[in-house]
This record gives structure tokens, sequence and C-alpha cells, in this order.
């Protein structure tokens, strides 16, 4: 299954054709296609992640086979071998112009099958549950039909072994996004949801292909290994490998949702909640950060991670950790906030890559695709069956326990691993960020990482609050979801408990840094011990967070110092507003941005038009009008027209003579005849010939 | 008997063909006029054969006589034709082809 990657993503592609075209005839309207074809991806993810598996252990040598697996995760660690084990490629060459050849492979490491079962078990688990949630949608077939496009997009991003097939999927990704946030494109708000997403994407997609470029010039090949290869070498130009690796982290900001490319994703709400859970787990979102851990020697080495400071990818993380926190506080969309949620837990993983913790940001991606599927899952539950299809928090929430036990548990289960808490499995995978934070000389950051779980415990207790305590606010029959919709549910919430102990380091299990991180052409990164201070303390602050936002939330009814604080205090007002205006990026964005743009700049651009290029335009007009004037008055008519009219006359005035020729008469013609035969006659005694 | 009589009488049979096809009016007489020189041709044919002992001039005798009663029939049924469509059969009348 590793050198046969394609066939991984090349089932849903397929699939995507059959539900299109058979799949309103089928007695589930393409959900049976849909649901078969990711299941059999998934089938054959697992099998490439067992395969995978043995492979490390057959390199490192401390194994005989699959059999290896359960003690290979439940044994005591085994240090990290020496032995370098290969990625398996395939590649066929696609085209070639003089000595560039131009590939397309896949190439399967570590990673790879991680984010393969990843993605596939997101997908299959959101292919479910669409069966139910979008039972009475219209465009039920059209639905499903896009949702194998963008699993199988995201799985060919992912296995892509160069820049170029990679970008293919990447673009995929994009557009099918697009389709499935605008699904319900009736409402105008929501196909203005899917352009913002689409065009605020497409303007880092830009420096992203700026970035292939450039990486291309410098390496001489879009082979992502090579250019990995070529970023450690010691003879690489290190401007030119910052250059492409601020141009590709740009592509980054703009899919992964960082500060200031992160307003599409609040927007991108519109869409199917389903939809919603896939694009913040497995798909979409987590493609910058996957692109980001892929071709992570071009950052390491480009912005010069080694060295300790601030970096540009470290910083933007911190600054999207902060600012995404803050917003999830002042919205009342419960999707809104766990959209808020995924902006801020992947600016972790971004900064996780920027401080040089590798394998922490890919373990964080990895737990958080779960719990955060998990919530999404979880909210569209409370709106199919709670809250009569609303998302509004504040008006149609409220004492959701009750009726919803599962949906509320799993929830709960959702919330405590997105905080941090012992023992779920984002405790391990935030834990080893900022463990390394702290370790590489980036304080600051570790800082930041810990203010940010402060926040999120407290966003998510104010969520958990509103939607499933106090009073039943909305006018619905709550009640709790069907089996179609609870099972997944069920399933993620194991995996948010118990994923996270595959990496858990105090237990002795290191398995992402020996399954997962690659041990050719990837620099040399530190691995610093579990330390017991910091995570007691990251649990204490996030606990901290729990308690904060519980005391003013669940105790509001009474006079707490807190309560309505925005209403007495004008610098918590304003603060509250800023928030509300979500940092005023959306009007800096499109009132001054884009209607500068619209306005002043239009305006001169018009300006130039009217008076530059115009009068340019119109005097070459102009000119040009004369020069045919005069071309016309002489040469056309005086000396071609007179021409052909010349030779029309000379003809019809020999016709006109010829035509007496012709009388129409036999006779006559009868006496033309014998005349010249009597003069040929003559003429022959005459001569004697 | 010479030669020379046959001759004489063929050039006397020819150009009373001439003289009828160039000066009558009516279709029909142009076409016997027509068949006067074919037979004014026939006579000097034979004529050469017989005295020059060649067949050959006999066969061309035979060949014109073919020829000639598939161009009277030709000829007749277009007099005809015209005939009935112009209610005439004077070819100064039949002019529709002058240029």
């Amino acid at each position: 299954m590793l050198s046969n990657a394609w066939i991984i993503p090349a089932i849903p592609a397929v699939s995507f054709f059959l539900v299109l075209f058979f799949g309103k005839r089928l007695p589930l309207r393409g959900a049976e296609i849909g649901i078969t074809a990711v299941g059999a991806s998934f089938v054959l993810s697992v099998v490439a992640v067992f395969q995978w598996i043995d492979r490390v252990d057959n390199a490192t040598g401390h194994s005989e086979g699959l059999r290896a697996l359960g003690r290979g995760i439940f044994s005591a660690a085994t240090g990290h071998g020496d032995a370098a084990v290969q990625p398996v490629v395939s590649s066929i060459t696609w085209w070639q112009n003089g000595l560039v050849k131009f590939a397309v492979g896949t190439r399967v490491d570590g990673l790879v099958v991680m984010m393969l079962f990843v993605v596939t078990l997101i997908s299959l688990l959101v292919h479910v549950y669409s069966v139910a949630y979008m039972r009475e949608e219209v465009r039920f077939t059209h639905y499903y039909a896009m949702l194998s496009l963008f699993t199988a997009s995201m799985l060919l991003l992912v296995v892509a072994d160069n820049t170029l097939v990679l970008l293919v999927g990447w673009e995929g990704v994009g557009l099918c996004s697009f389709a499935l946030i605008g699904h319900f494109w009736e409402e105008k708000p929501n196909s203005d949801a899917a352009l913002k997403a689409f065009l605020t994407t497409r303007t880092g997609d830009i420096g992203l292909m700026i970035g292939i470029i450039i990486t291309f010039f410098a390496a001489g090949s879009f082979d992502i290994a090579k250019i990995n290869a070529y970023a450690l070498s010691g003879g690489a130009n290190h401007a030119l490998l910052l250059a492409g690796a601020v141009c590709l982290f740009i592509g980054i900001i703009g899919k992964s949702g960082q500060f200031p490319l992160h307003t599409w994703l609040p927007d991108a709400m519109a869409g199917p909640t389903p939809v919603s859970a896939l694009i913040h787990a497995a798909t979409m979102v987590v493609a910058g950060v996957y692109l980001g851990a892929r071709m992570y020697p071009v950052f390491f080495k480009g912005f010069s991670i080694a060295a300790g400071g601030v970096n540009f990818m470290a910083l933007i993380g911190g600054i999207t950790i902060v600012i995404g926190a803050l917003l999830a506080f002042v919205q009342r969309d419960i999707k809104k906030v766990l959209a808020y949620s995924t902006i801020s837990q992947i600016g972790y993983m971004i900064m996780a890559l920027g401080v040089g913790a590798w394998s922490a940001a890919v373990f964080h991606l990895f737990t958080h695709a779960f719990f955060k599927a998990l919530l999404f899952l979880g909210a569209g539950s409370v709106s199919f069956s709670g809250s009569h299809h609303s998302f509004d928090m504040k008006s149609d929430m409220g004492g959701l326990r009750k009726p919803m036990p599962i949906t509320f548990w799993t929830f709960i289960i959702g919330s405590l691993a997105l905080a941090g808490i012992f023992p779920f499995a984002g405790f391990w995978s935030k834990d080893e960020i900022l463990v390394t934070a702290g370790k590489d000389g980036y304080t600051a950051f570790l800082v930041v990482g810990l203010v940010g779980a402060f926040l999120t415990a407290a966003y998510m207790t104010r969520c958990i609050y509103l939607t499933f305590f106090g009073e039943y606010r909305g006018h619905g029959h709550p009640h709790e979801s069907e089996p179609l919709i609870t099972v997944p549910l069920i399933i993620l919430a194991f995996f948010s408990v118990v994923a996270g102990f595959i990496n858990a380091a105090p237990l002795g299990l290191e398995k992402f840094k020996d399954w997962i991180e690659p041990t050719v052409q990837f620099p040399h990164l530190l691995h610093p011990a579990f330390d017991t201070p910091k995570a007691i303390i990251s649990v204490a602050v996030a606990t901290l967070g729990i308690g904060v936002a519980a005391y003013f939330w669940f105790r509001r009814e009474a006079t707490g110092p807190l309560h309505g604080l925005t209403e007495r205090n004008s610098l918590a007002r304003a603060g509250y507003v800023f928030l509300e205006k979500k940092y005023y990026l959306d009007v800096l964005y499109e009132n001054i941005i884009v209607a500068g743009i619209k306005g002043s700049i239009a305006r001169g651009t018009y300006w130039f038009d009217q008076h530059v290029i115009d009068k340019v335009v119109n005097s070459l007009g102009g000119g040009a009008k004369r020069a045919g004037r005069f071309v016309y008055d002489t040469v056309d008519q005086k000396v071609v027209d007179a021409a052909v009219n010349d030779i029309a006359e000379v003809t019809g005035e020999t016709g006109g003579l010829l035509r007496y020729v012709q009388s129409g008469r036999v006779q006559r013609y009868a006496l033309l005849l014998f005349a010249a035969v009597g003069l040929l006659a003559l003429a022959i005694l005459v001569f004697n010939i | 008997m010479g030669l020379n009589q046959f001759l004489i009488l063929s050039a006397f049979l020819f150009c009373t063909g001439i003289y009828g096809v160039l000066a009558r009016k009516n279709a029909v007489l142009v076409l016997m006029s027509i068949e006067l020189m074919l037979n004014a041709v026939n006579i000097n044919l034979i004529a050469f054969s017989a005295f020059r002992t060649a067949v050959a001039g006999q066969v061309f005798a035979l060949f014109v006589i073919t020829i000639a009663a598939a161009e009277v029939g030709v000829g007749l049924a277009i007099v005809l034709l015209i005939y009935r469509n112009e209610r005439t059969s004077d070819l100064d009348d039949v002019d529709q082809l002058k240029g």
C-alpha cells in the first residue's frame, strides 16, 4: 500500500463522478457510494499505517512485523533508532521540458500515513453523520459528490511527492470548500461567505505559487525531497530560502486561517455543520500546517529557527493564538466560537513549527482533528435536535444537558481535550508544544501559549454554559439525536480521550518521534524531556480559566464583581466592542483596502485612463484615420479602382462588339461556317499546301 | 463513264443543299437540304471507292447513312418541340440565343 498510495485519493475521486452521475437514482441518493468509497480509503489508510510502522520497526531492528504493533504502543520506550527510514517514493515522469522533469508521484512517510488516517477517519465519520444531518436537503447528492471530491483533493495533497501535485490538491481543496461553504447559496450571506473564503485563501495562494517558483529555482526541482535536501545542504542560498519560506508561509496563512487572513474562517460557518467539521479538523485548514511540516527544512533554515529569538512563523502563530481566543468570547453563534477556537489552535501548531517543535505541532494537528471534529459535530447535533436549526447560543439554546445527554457528555470531553486538561488528548500535545517552546529560548512564546490555554479553557466554559446549562431559551422540542449522529460523536470522543497517549512522554510512549518524525532530509531537532512543573502549570492555568469563566457565567445571577462589567466600565465596554468588531479587521479589509481600491485608486486609474491612455489611443486613432483617408482617396480610388473599372470597361466594350456575331440565327452561323470552309479551301488551292 | 460525272453530280447536289440550308426559312426544308448534302458526300465516297477499288469508302457511306438517319430523327424531334412551343417553324423567329 505504501508504494501504491495513489489509490487512496483515487477512490474518492472516482466516487465523485459516480455520485454525480448515478447518485440520484440510488435509494440513499448517492450517500452509499460516498460512504463506501471513503470507507475503502480508510481501510487502505489503516493498512498503510501498519505497513509504515512495520517498516520503521524493521529498520530500527526491534520488531517482527505487525504483531509488534500492540507491544509497540504499550511497551516501554525503545529509544529512537539511528537507522534512517527512507520514505516510500513512487513517481512517474509526467512530461519533460529540456532537462526539467515534471513528475507525478506519491511519497509516503510517517507524516503522510498519519494524515491519511486522520483525513479518511474524519471524512468517513462526517459522511455517515451527514446521512442524518442533511436528510432534508434538496441538493443531497451534490453535497455528497463534493464531499468525496473534497476528501480526494486533501488526500492528493497529502501523498504528493512534488510541489506541483501538492498545488493541484491545494487548489482542489479550496474549490471544494468554496462549493460546500456556499451550499445553501439561496441566501446571499452564504454565497458571500463562500466567495470570501475563496478569495481570501486565493490571496494566500499567490504567495504559495511564488514560493513554489522560488524553491524550484533554488533547488532546481519541484520534488519536495530535493527541495528539503537543498535547504539542508550547506551550499543553500539563505536569501533565496528566506524568500521561499516567506512566500510559502503566506500560502499557509491564507489556508490555515492565520492572522491577518483569518477572517474567512468564521464566515465559512455558513456551510453545513459536517462540512465545518471536515474543514476544521481534517481537510482545508490543516493543509497549511501540513505544508509547513512537509517542507519543514525550508522554513527551518529560511527562518533560522534553530537560532532562537523571534521569527516570522512563531510570531504569526503566537498572535493568532491570542486574537483567535479573545474573539471566541464575544460570539453568540456556537459554531463561530469553535471557528475562532480553530484559528487559535492552528496558531498553536504554527507557533510550534516556528519554535522548532515539529513533532509537537504534528501531534497537536493529530489530536486537534479528533476533538475539533467532535465539537463541531456536537454543535451540529445540538442545532439539529435541540435548537431547531439555529446556532445562536443566547436566543435558542440553554439547558440542553438533560434532553441531550450523549451530545452533552461528548461535548464536555471535546472541550476538556481542547482546554488541555489531563489526561485528555489536547493536554499531551499542547504540553509538548509548551515544553519545547520553553527549552529552545522561545520563552515569550511559552507565555503566549499559557495565555492561550487560559483563554481556551475560559471561552469553552462560556460556550458550554450558554448551550447546556441554565434555562432553555429556544422554541423547539429538544431531544437526543439519532444513532447516525451520536455514534460518530462517541467514536470521536473515544479518540479525544486516548489519542494523546500515543505520545505521552512521561509514560515512555514517544511514538510520534519514533514513527512519524522523518529521519532523512530533516533538521536535527531537540526533544526536551517531559517537564512536570510546566505540565502542572499549564493544567493549573487551564483550570483557572475554567474556574474564572464558571464564576462569571454560572454565578451571574448573583452579583459577582465581574457581573455587568461591560455596562459599568467604559474601558471594558470599549474592549468588548473592539472584540465584537473583530479588531476592525473586516472593516480594514472591506472599507479601507477594498474601498480604497474602489474609490481613490480607482479614480486615479480612471483619470490616468482618461487623460493618458485615452489620449494616446485617441491620437493614435486620429492619425490612423487620416492616414486611412489619404490611402482611400489616392491609392484606392485613383489607382486600384481605376484599374479595375478600366479593365471592366474594355471587357464590356469588346463583348458589345462581339455580341453582333451571336445573332441567334442558325442560318447566319451556317453562312459563316461555309464561308470559312470556302476560304480554307481557297487557301489550300492558292498556296497548294 | 468517268469519275468526273459523279463528282459533278455530287458537287451540284452539295451546292443545292448549301443553298437550301442558307436560304430556306422552314426548319424542315433546312433538314432536307442537309440530307441532300450528306447524300452528295455519299456519292463522292462511293464513286472514289468504286474507281479505286477500295472498300473503305463504301463502309464510310454506310456509316454516314446511319448517322444521317439518327440526325434526322433528333432534328425532326427538335423542330417538332420548337413548333409546339413557339407555334412556328421559321428559323428567323427562333433566335432566343442571340447575344
